[in-house]
């Protein structure tokens, strides 16, 4: 199975890769639109902001090429929110193959922006995606962002009022925490990824 | 609901992981990737790594080891030590780090913070301010406080230095209480509920975790978001598991 990594810049594309190799997949860094075009899974990490996350795509001729894509396709953080409609950062449109919105998160007493740390993942629709996941399990995220839910949300978390955590619309699916820091309950998404 | 987090620190010197009391007497507790691997076993909900040296030497952080343990490590984990610049920041988090913290490095510079916010977002960016109570009452900010010969007092007030640091575009803080740091009294309660009143980005607690009830009470009583502790975890003196089961126990928000 060849799996390749959307070298979109963003500073956790290392963090993913040593993930994957954990789970025993050597994935190609590229971002080469052939290589991409010819992988079995590709998986767009992302860290940093919206705008210039497309901007990036434009300027590597990659976003026609993601909106073709056919096979399973795996934003991460902020490459999840790039895989949305439009996001309010910088007012950006997106690659619009989630048809999600992205919002901040509106600071509130005891809320705390941006929501970083641990939080529990709730399964909202059976999806191989979601395959053992557990009442207590927890993810680690960070981000100011968030994706309202809607009928695209496989699971919700909850800061101040729940939010998308995965999302999913035919091929293309998004978590919005780090499965690569995510310790087991990670691993474990991330080879549900692999295995679809 | 958001888990509050156990963080270990692990003081790093020479590529080894030490310890010391009030900032001296350094003992080497163990290597960098072993300590790590431990600490992830026994659900540490995240890592701190301080090259202590660094910033009064002068030089940036070593990124052989930041590799090493982003490779084995699947928790997020912070790395400071005398990073000065987005270049050094850039290289640091291309090594697998997820945020780098800064220090003495900002207090020379504030810029720094901005800049780095700037090419990173803020939720690589965390801020480790190290204060202590002068004869004044005022927490003052400490700067150089990985070598005690060169450790200087500032007249910068900690909590005035804390808000400039989120203005600036901090992500998170880290204030370090040094007056209750390596003696196990508990958690300066007072100072991070001051710092609480006006932190609007995760804050953490550092320096005085002696017993679990330190834990509870920061978090309970000074509302912090992670709670970074040393010497307790590097001795056994206090268990992960052990500390997480106690404080869901105590209705706190924990991963288990």
């Amino acid at each position: 199975m060849s799996v390749v990594l959307v070298d979109a810049g963003g500073t956790n594309i290392g963090s993913v890769r040593y993930a994957l190799q954990r789970l025993g997949v050597d994935a190609a860094l590229t971002a080469d639109a052939a290589t991409i075009r010819a992988a079995d899974k590709v998986i767009l990490p992302g860290v940093g902001a919206a705008g210039p996350g497309m901007a990036r795509l434009r300027e590597l001729g990659l976003v026609e090429l993601m909106r073709s894509l056919t096979q399973p396709v795996l934003g991460v953080c902020l490459g999840m929110q790039l895989l949305c409609a439009h996001s309010e950062e910088a007012d950006t449109t997106c690659l619009g193959l989630i048809p999600a919105p992205v919002h901040r998160f509106v600071e509130a007493p005891g809320l705390r922006v941006p929501h970083m740390g641990w939080n529990r993942l709730i399964a909202k629709q059976p999806h191989p995606l979601l395959t053992g996941l557990g009442d207590d399990d927890q993810a680690y995220f960070v981000h100011s962002y968030a994706v309202p839910v809607g009928d695209w949300t496989l699971a919700t978390s909850n800061y101040g009022e729940a939010f998308s955590a995965v999302i999913a619309r035919d091929n293309f699916h998004g978590m919005q925490f780090h499965p690569e820091r995510s310790a087991a309950v990670g691993a474990k998404l991330l080879q549900n990824f692999l295995a679809l | 609901m958001l888990s509050r987090r156990i963080i270990p620190c692990l003081d790093v010197r020479d590529g080894k992981v030490v310890k010391g009391v009030r900032f001296r007497d350094h003992v080497v507790m163990g290597e960098i990737v072993e300590l790590a691997l431990r600490y992830r076993d026994e659900g540490a909900d995240e890592l701190v790594f301080y090259d202590i040296t660094a910033s009064p030497e002068g030089r940036s952080v070593d990124r052989g080891w930041v590799e090493r343990v982003a490779r084995v490590i699947d928790i997020p984990f912070c790395v400071a030590g005398g990073i000065r610049s987005v270049d050094e920041a850039r290289a640091v988090l291309y090594a697998g780090a997820d945020k780098i913290s800064v220090n003495s490095p900002a207090l020379e510079r504030p810029a720094l913070i901005d800049e780095l916010a700037g090419a990173f977002g803020v939720q690589c960016v965390v801020v480790g301010i190290d204060s202590l109570r002068d004869a004044d009452g005022e927490w003052r900010v400490r700067q150089y406080t990985g070598d005690p010969g060169k450790t200087q007092a500032l007249a910068r007030r900690a909590l005035d230095w804390m808000v400039e640091a989120q203005q600036r575009g901090a992500g998170e803080i880290v204030l370090n209480c040094m007056g209750s740091d390596g003696v196990r009294r508990g958690y300066d309660l007072e100072q991070l509920s001051a710092a609480r009143a006006l932190c609007r980005v995760p804050l953490i607690a550092s320096g005085g975790a002696g017993a679990p009830e330190h834990f509870r009470d920061a978090f309970i009583e000074a509302d912090v978001d992670g709670a970074l502790a040393a010497s307790v975890f590097h001795s056994g003196a206090i268990s992960i598991p052990d500390l997480k089961h106690y404080l869901r126990g105590q209705d706190i928000a924990i991963r288990l």
